[in-house]
């Protein structure tokens, strides 16, 4: 008995001293191998009587026990040691960069587009597109500009030395104001569109480019009058600057093809040598701006246009849309519009993900 | 239009003050551009008495000056005008006053040791004129102390806007009465100065062109002296802008700016018989007033006599017979001329001119003979002379237009319900005639002047006009029921997501100019079409149409690598532009794309920094091709990007053997050295109308389940000519056994070593997805048979 129980302490000691799962190994064969002595004692059970099994094995059993449990846990301890020191040696230094994603951006020029989509498609607006290479029957005859008439030379037309087959000039649109008498005459009224797009002028300085962007907007339907014209517009400025306080102020003035004509003025307060639009013009610390024109949809563009103005009426509405991109969101070049640095564009440029929607507001703050 | 507050009131009994006449204006369509105070650039200068002056102790050109200002305290001011001198009156600037001419803040110093405590001032620091040779000396009786400003008639100028539908209120006159009707004051009337005219006109007036002259009226005034023009007029008409140049001038503009009618005078001495409106001859040249000579055509008319042409008529006079100081008899013309054809003249000639402006836009033609006799009258009262009789050849149109106008339709138009009597009280006081039994009987009849109304909506905006427009109330556009409906068009859907696909890829979106210099759309244009250039370009950077999306693009990075930036990666969806066969546009919604410089930094993992490749373009290509829902999964990868790109590292993708969709590849370095770019860059171009739009998709998908069992893939390694397309070889091995086969990828491409000269090997792994029952060895035998025979059939060879 005492032979077992010193040989079990000195395995036990041994296993505890082990350093390594080689030297663990070897103690397991010396003790519970096919040829350990703790499997050799457990056979000499088989041989004994009954009576001798009875005293002789509890022991053996035990020894067995404690050092199998010994083995097991020191494997364990063995293992895990190892792996600390495996993932000690795997150690990276994580301050170092990770290899980075390049960024992409949606102009400021076509977020606002969508979001004039979505703003206007709630109010019934559809967007509809035309030409930018126009002939001058759509872009000033059917507008109410015939060839005589002054304000054709005020609009800074680019031209083609082309004619049409039909013997029409042609030229770049200077307004949108074309696609109003394309879509009348493509689908007649009732209608409510908005025109976003490309337009020209031969006009260059600080605050023009030869290249910009408008949106013409055009309602008619048989009782459409002023009132709703400035209900659109405040609504739609509400929307798109996402606050209550919009005033607008309606001027007369005078466009060929509105009558009576309105000239749009927003009121707005300089915060931080900025524009922020908002408040009553006439308030202290405050002012008005232009901000587009407008006006009941002239009864001879109606004409033109193939609508019996007998029958319908509206109004339509051009507003400048990098104008308001620059108001809204504070870019104060127009022609860093046009540049394609990336540096503007990441500043000033929009995430993809940051498509406007009703619900969660259609403006991207910063 | 600019004029003082003075003028309007010669015309507007009023007691407003500017700022209620500035939001008049501005309320009833009389835009006001600016005024100018001269009371407040004149703060701050008074009227002084200079008591003595002695000389400078240390300065020879210096004096010092005592200058009492009325308060009893003179004060020592040092001036070095030379006609400062004591006892004479002048303008004295006090410390704190600003120098209109410089912005000088006045201050008390020190001259060369000697205290001054202001400036004594030349009529050209106080901005009033030219002169500078001395200070300005005031008459005795100017009272000493008074503001400089009060003494001078500081007048407040007001600029408006007159939109060009309004040639009647380029005049002052039309100004006032437009003010009138708003309720700002009375309206006078046009003071008429009295004259006696004393016999015939004894030059001949003709019209020979009564559709460009259809009136043509003149009288002569003979005897008359020129001069300069007395300091009202004179005022007048600087407030307007406009330099006074002698009376007999002066008073012409001073009627076309008061009344916006221009009219002309003619050195009768320079004129030989009859005076004649008539078509230019083809060729006829013209010294006009402006010192150019214009040269005519017989769509023009022109006023000329049996020598030459004298006037270009309703543009400007000729230099020859303008009337100068030594004028003694003048002939006076008033004439009403075809707006149109002014409007075409002054084009042609690129002539404005501020007769043009008006002529053009049409002047009142019931004016001519008030307008005749007011000049006439000034003429006589300040040059003096003798007047002849009128002499009129033709008649300016006189029938005046007659609206029916419902005054319901202010509210049905203009959204604002006004008074019928305030309706009547608002047009009649524009000059319109209502009857008494309006609207019984809804005739309203336009005064001549109003060219600009043609129907009821023109008198509805005249109502809203005068009554406010702040008065019109907002109301909601009815409102469909239920959700908003969506309205984007397929083009527009397809824009949109193609735009936030192409921005979530890493790139930037960039707008570039629909035009370009004529060499790059000449580098770019399709096939052999000549650039479509525009006739009257800003400049030649911005001259022909683009043919393409990358030109601008690559003109974009080339000004970001040499502002140092590392890389562009832009995108711009937008058009291009060719002709179509009617002579108009055909656009063509595109999307570009342009990479240049480092796709990726020299890092510590990666090493050297990397350029972008043309597979990365190709990349970008079919995934965004994917996000536009073209079928990528059929697109044939095919030559013929263009001569713009590298020949051996470009593609097209084509849906069939035709339908282009996208081009893409490594820019040719002939384009980059064109455009002074450094390469290498990679570009795509997507060709959006190409794109076959989804047909009659429902929202539910087609049925699927995941296949309960699993893929198997197997590796083949093909041993094939070096000219073959791996995309061939790829093909070939789909279609080796469309049932099982859904995968086949390219994981190796070698030539070398081990690999016979002409030829490559191309390693590819096929995955195999097994239907109802697993594959038995036979099944994945029977497979690799046909994948090794379908290779074979290229020159295809299985490595062992």
């Amino acid at each position: 008995m005492t032979d077992i129980t010193s040989q079990t302490e000195a395995a036990l000691a041994a296993i505890a001293a082990a350093d390594s799962l080689d030297t663990l190994e070897a103690q397991r064969l010396e003790t519970l191998g096919k040829k350990g002595w703790v499997s050799l004692a457990l056979k000499t059970l088989g041989g004994m009587t009954p009576e001798e099994r009875t005293a002789a094995a509890p022991a053996i059993q035990s020894a067995r026990a404690a050092i199998a449990e010994a083995l097991e846990a020191k494997k364990a301890a063995l293992e895990s040691a190892e792996l600390e020191a495996q993932l000690a040696r795997e150690t990276i230094d994580l301050t170092l960069p990770a290899a980075a994603t390049p960024k992409g951006s949606v102009h400021p020029v076509s977020q606002v587009m969508d979001e004039l989509a979505e703003i206007f498609a709630d109010l019934g607006f559809a967007v509809a597109t035309g030409p930018e290479i126009e002939d001058d029957w759509h872009n000033f005859t059917a507008l109410n500009m015939d060839e005589t008439h002054p304000a054709r030379a005020m609009h800074d037309t680019f031209y083609f030395p082309d004619k049409t087959s039909d013997s029409k000039d042609v030229l770049l649109r200077t307004h949108t104001s074309p696609v109003q008498i394309r879509s009348m005459l493509a689908q007649g009224a009732p209608i409510r569109i908005i025109a976003p797009g490309r337009v020209y002028r031969s006009d260059s300085d600080a605050t023009h480019t030869p290249m910009f962007h408008q949106v013409e907007g055009l309602v008619i339907d048989k009782d459409i009058h002023l009132g709703h014209l400035k209900w659109t517009l405040e609504t739609f400025f509400k929307a798109f600057f996402e606050r209550e306080d919009i005033v607008l102020r309606l001027r007369p003035s005078y466009f060929p093809f509105t009558e009576p004509s309105v000239e749009v003025d927003v009121g707005y307060s300089n915060e931080g040598g900025r524009r922020v639009v908002g408040g009553h013009g006439d308030a202290p610390g405050h002012a008005w701006m232009e901000i587009g024109g407008s006006g009941m949809v002239n009864a001879r563009v109606l004409e033109f246009a193939g609508v019996d103005p007998a029958e319908y009426q509206g109004f339509a509405f051009g507003l400048g849309i990098d104008r308001i991109a620059m108001l809204k969101y504070g870019m104060n070049d127009l022609r860093a519009f046009f540049d394609g640095d990336p540096r503007w564009l990441a500043h000033y440029g929009f995430s993809p993900f940051d498509q406007p929607t009703l619900s969660a507001g259609v403006g991207a703050r910063a | 239009m600019k004029f003082s507050l003075t003028w309007l009131k010669d015309y507007l009994e009023t007691t407003a003050t500017v700022a209620e006449i500035c939001d008049a204006l501005n309320a009833i369509g009389l835009e006001v551009e600016g005024v100018e105070d001269p009371a407040e650039k004149l703060a701050g200068f008074r009227v002084a008495h200079v008591l003595t002056a002695a000389r400078h102790p240390d300065a020879d050109k210096l004096q010092v000056l005592t200058v009492d200002t009325g308060d009893g305290n003179p004060l020592q001011v040092v001036c070095g005008a030379p006609n400062a001198r004591a006892g004479m009156k002048g303008v004295l600037g006090l410390p704190g006053a600003v120098v209109p001419a410089n912005g000088m803040v006045l201050k008390k110093s020190a001259i060369r040791g000697v205290e001054s405590n202001g400036m004594m001032c030349s009529v050209r620091e106080l901005e009033l004129g030219e002169d500078h040779d001395g200070i300005i000396e005031l008459p005795d009786d100017a009272p000493v102390g008074t503001s400089f400003a009060d003494y001078h008639g500081a007048d407040p100028v007001i600029e408006v806007a007159v939109t060009p539908n309004r040639p009647d209120c380029m005049g002052v006159y039309g100004i006032a009465r437009d003010l009138a009707a708003k309720g700002l004051g009375t309206l006078k009337p046009i003071a008429m100065p009295a004259f006696a005219a004393a016999g015939a006109c004894p030059v001949e007036m003709r019209t020979d062109d009564a559709q460009g002259c259809p009136a043509f009226y003149g009288r002569v005034v003979q005897g008359v002296t020129n001069g300069p023009s007395p300091d009202w007029l004179q005022a007048r008409l600087k407030s307007a802008g406009q330099r006074p140049i002698s009376l007999l001038v002066d008073l012409t503009n001073y009627l076309m700016l008061g009344y916006g009618r221009p009219a002309h005078a003619y050195d009768l001495a320079k004129l030989q018989g009859a005076v004649v409106a008539r078509r230019a001859r083809d060729g006829e040249q013209v010294l006009a007033l402006n010192e150019k000579t214009y040269t005519l055509d017989p769509e023009m008319t022109v006023i000329a006599d049996d020598s030459q042409v004298h006037d270009i008529a309703g543009i400007m006079g000729g230099e020859h017979s303008g009337v100068s100081d030594g004028t003694t008899d003048v002939l006076l013309e008033i004439a009403y001329f075809d707006p149109a054809r002014i409007g075409a003249t002054g084009r042609k000639l690129g002539l404005s001119s501020d007769a043009r402006t008006r002529f053009e836009r049409g002047v009142d033609p019931a004016f001519l003979d008030d307008g005749l006799d007011l000049l006439t009258g000034l003429i006589v009262e300040l040059a003096g002379g003798t007047p002849s009789e009128v002499v009129r050849a033709g008649s300016p149109p006189a029938a005046p237009k007659v609206i029916a106008f419902d005054p319901g339709l202010t509210l049905r138009l203009g959204g604002v319900d006004v008074a019928e009597g305030e309706q009547k009280r608002i047009l009649e006081s524009l000059g319109f005639s209502v009857g008494s039994d309006w609207p019984k009987n809804p005739d309203v009849t336009c005064p001549l002047r109003r060219r600009d109304i043609e129907g009821p909506a023109d008198l509805v905006e005249e109502v809203v006009r005068i009554h406010g427009l702040d008065t019109v109330a907002s109301v909601a556009l009815p409102r469909a029921e239920g959700v908003a409906r969506p309205t984007a068009t397929p083009q527009q859907k397809l824009e949109r997501s193609l735009r936030r696909a192409a921005a979530a890829s890493g790139l930037n979106e960039a707008i570039t100019w629909s035009f370009l210099p004529e060499w790059a759309a000449e580098h770019f244009a399709a096939g052999n079409e000549p650039p479509w250039v525009l006739a009257n370009p800003i400049s030649e950077d911005m001259k022909a149409m683009r043919p393409a999306l990358l030109p601008g693009l690559l003109m974009a990075a080339k000004r970001n690598a040499d502002r140092g930036a590392v890389s562009s990666r832009l995108f711009e969806i937008g058009r291009r532009y060719f002709r179509a066969a009617d002579g108009l546009s055909d656009e063509k919604p595109t999307l570009g794309i342009v990479l240049a410089g480092e796709k990726t930094p020299r890092g510590w993992q990666a090493g050297k920094a990397k350029p972008f490749d043309a597979y990365d373009a190709k990349a970008l290509a079919l995934q965004l091709l994917e996000a536009a829902g073209a079928p990528v999964a059929n697109l044939m990868v095919m030559g013929e990007a263009g001569a713009q790109f590298h020949p051996g590292q470009s593609a097209t993708l084509r849906l069939g053997p035709k339908v282009v969709l996208a081009r893409f590849g490594m820019v040719h370095p002939a384009t980059l050295k064109a455009f002074d770019v450094d390469g290498p860059i990679a570009a795509v171009e997507l060709f959006l109308d190409a794109i076959p739009a989804k047909k009659g998709a429902a929202f539910a998908r087609p049925g699927f389940t995941p296949p309960a069992l699993q893929a198997v893939t197997r590796d083949f390694a093909f041993l094939v000519p070096a000219s073959l397309a791996a995309g061939d070889l790829v093909r070939a091995v789909q279609g080796a056994d469309k049932a099982n086969i859904t995968g086949v990828r390219v994981f190796d491409v070698f030539a070398g070593q081990g690999v016979p000269e002409g030829h490559k090997s191309i390693a590819v792994e096929v995955t195999l997805q097994p239907g109802e029952a697993s594959f038995k060895d036979a099944d994945l035998k029977a497979i690799a048979e046909k994948v090794v025979a379908a290779a074979a059939k290229l020159g295809g060879e299985l490595r062992g």
